[in-house]
């Protein structure tokens, strides 16, 4: 007898959840990490747990562009099996290059049915920047379409862009100086559908599983900052939650990375950290399962969540030091100073020299006579 | 893209080439100006030594007598309180004292930063009672000119920045930084135009006064 399954895409998260051995104890821990993940009330854990039991896997077409693939990297290697995994599952993940196992013409197919079937209603996830409009297209392309071309398509149906990884959000690597490809961001290209930009190189794997929870739970994206980063993980800086802060407080300073004070854990600001100037959730949810994070390993924070990473000036030099040749500068503007001081000094004194020589000495009789 | 890290990149690299350039150029010529011309020739004949009355001046000047304390006690408390807490936040903050090491190769050890917050704080509450006094004291708001105003509001814009970015009472970061370097930019381009050179000249005059007092046998 034909045992007739239920439509994956009808079965709601908690049962695709059961299937995969998730207890309901695990289930509602796991909403309650959510609900702190997002910074929300405990009061709402079994809102959450009631919107993900009903909720239907979205359809999520992942396009890789001008990338590393270490953002894909970074979401499959949370140690199988998390709930990140399972979640990972049971979104319907219809286009992924590196993860599916189509390839060639089957894979555009795929990519294309998808796009089809879940009109107006599938997430796109970017990963990697894109040469721009203006760009040369051959740069990078996907079975003969450019990537501008491809993206702009897939944006047409999506509900919301994800844009993962700072390449993808700020143009990252491919866009730094000199950017030969003239790299852009998924967010200077759409601006007719909402734009979640999870930054990192790479995204920590939590912060991209929880922007889908969060879509997957309330039905929208969560809220966004300024550069339209998850304010949930996004909204404080790797500074103010680093576990080295009070060093830095004190004043006490890491000189060089085998020093007393790198042992000693102390503050990484003079070997280079970017920890004030970066907003990310490293420091709180840290990696490969929250066994550590590049802080706590002794290297300095690059600032890999913000724009401009690259070009800000250096990976090992101080934050507060000019990213430009100042010292030259100041050395040759102090030399040419000086020469103008001295031509003026000494033009002065000529003056009063040539004025001397021709004086006219008054008496004081001349003076009196005068009166 | 425009946006306030690029605003930071750009105050951290053109604009601080800019501001040290000019800096550096306008406080050369005027220092050497004034060093190579010092004094006039005195031709009598010297009665005392010169290079000690000279630092004995630098350090009596810099403290206030007795009778210039109980004339004006307002203006020597509170302009030492805002000028010493402007050199500690200066020079004693860690990353001032990492972009002085980049610019002149020399360090120092800087003091906590919760002590340099609470120095910063009482240096702005400081600044704003110079504000209120200068503006209400009869004479001084008669005899304040432009340039004293355009001074104080660089002054005290470079310190309240750096207060509201290490504080960060403006978002994002890189805005509330960059903000403070800007206005640290403005404060050295603008130096050696202003009286603000009496970061540097105060104490050559003090010198030469001394030197003076010292070479005519008076008491400095």
């Amino acid at each position: 007898m034909r045992v007739f399954e239920k439509n994956p895409l009808e079965k709601g998260l908690a049962e695709r959840l059961r299937e995969h051995g998730v207890s309901r104890r695990g289930f509602l821990k796991f909403c309650a990490a959510t609900a702190s993940m997002m910074a929300l009330p405990p009061a709402m854990i079994p809102a959450i747990a009631a919107a993900l039991e009903r909720a239907r896997r979205p359809s999520v077409i992942w396009l890789s562009f001008q990338e590393c693939t270490g953002c894909t990297e970074s979401l499959t290697r949370s140690h199988a099996p998390t709930v990140e995994d399972l979640i990972l599952d049971l979104i319907s993940l219809d286009y992924h290059h590196t993860l599916q196992a189509a390839a060639g013409e089957a894979a555009e197919a795929a990519r294309e049915q998808a796009m089809r079937d879940n009109h107006g209603n599938y997430l796109l996830i970017v990963d990697g920047s894109l040469p721009g409009p203006d760009a040369n297209p051959g740069y990078s392309t996907i079975a003969g379409v450019s990537n501008y071309a491809m993206l702009m398509e897939a944006v047409e149906g999506a509900a919301a862009v994800i844009a993962v990884g700072t390449c993808a959000a700020f143009g990252g690597l491919p866009a730094a100086a000199p950017n030969p490809t003239g790299a852009v961001s998924v967010m200077d290209l759409v601006k007719d559908r909402p734009v979640v930009n999870v930054s990192g190189c790479p995204p920590v794997p939590m912060v991209i599983t929880g922007v889908l929870a969060h879509f997957l739970t309330f039905g929208r994206l969560p809220e966004l900052d300024e550069y339209h980063r998850p304010l949930a993980f996004f909204g404080q800086s790797i500074h103010d939650r680093c576990y080295r802060r009070p060093f830095y407080d004190k004043g006490l300073f890491a000189e060089t990375f085998d020093d007393a004070g790198a042992r000693a854990g102390w503050c990484l600001y003079r070997l280079g950290c970017k920890g004030p100037s970066t907003y990310n959730a490293c420091a709180t949810m840290r990696w490969n399962s929250g066994t550590s994070w590049p802080i706590e390993a002794g290297h300095p924070c690059l600032g890999c969540a913000e724009p401009r990473f690259w070009d800000a000036g250096g990976f090992y030099v101080p934050l507060s030091v000019p990213t430009g040749p100042a010292q030259d500068y100041l050395l040759a503007a102090g030399a040419l100073g000086a020469v103008v001081g001295g031509v003026v000094a000494t033009s002065a004194r000529g003056r009063v020299k040539a004025e001397a020589a021709v004086r006219q000495p008054v008496t004081v009789e001349e003076l009196e006579q005068k009166l | 893209m425009s946006d306030p890290m690029d605003f930071l990149l750009l105050t951290k690299g053109p604009l601080f080439d800019l501001a040290i350039t000019v800096f550096a150029l306008g406080m050369a010529a005027r220092l050497l100006e004034i060093l190579i011309n010092g004094r006039r020739p005195n031709y009598s004949e010297a009665r005392g030594g010169q290079w000690l009355p000279g630092l004995r001046t630098v350090l009596t000047r810099s403290v206030p007598d007795p009778g210039t304390f109980k004339r004006a006690p307002f203006n020597v408390v509170v302009g030492w309180l805002w000028h010493l807490g402007f050199i500690v936040t200066l020079l004693f903050f860690i990353p001032h004292i990492a972009l002085i090491k980049s610019l002149l190769g020399i360090s120092w050890p800087g003091l906590p930063n919760p002590v340099v917050d609470l120095v910063t704080a009482v240096t702005l509450v400081a600044l704003v009672a110079t504000l209120v006094h200068r503006r209400t004291h009869p004479v001084k708001r008669r005899i304040s000119t432009l340039e004293d105003y355009l001074v104080w509001t660089l002054v005290f814009l470079v310190v309240l920045s750096g207060y509201l970015a290490y504080n960060r009472i403006i978002n994002p970061y890189p805005l509330a930084l960059g903000l403070h370097i800007l206005s640290a930019e403005v404060f050295l381009i603008v130096l050696p135009f202003t009286k603000l050179t009496h970061i540097f000249t105060a104490f050559i005059a003090r010198w030469y006064n001394g030197a003076s007092f010292g070479r005519r046998g008076v008491e400095s």
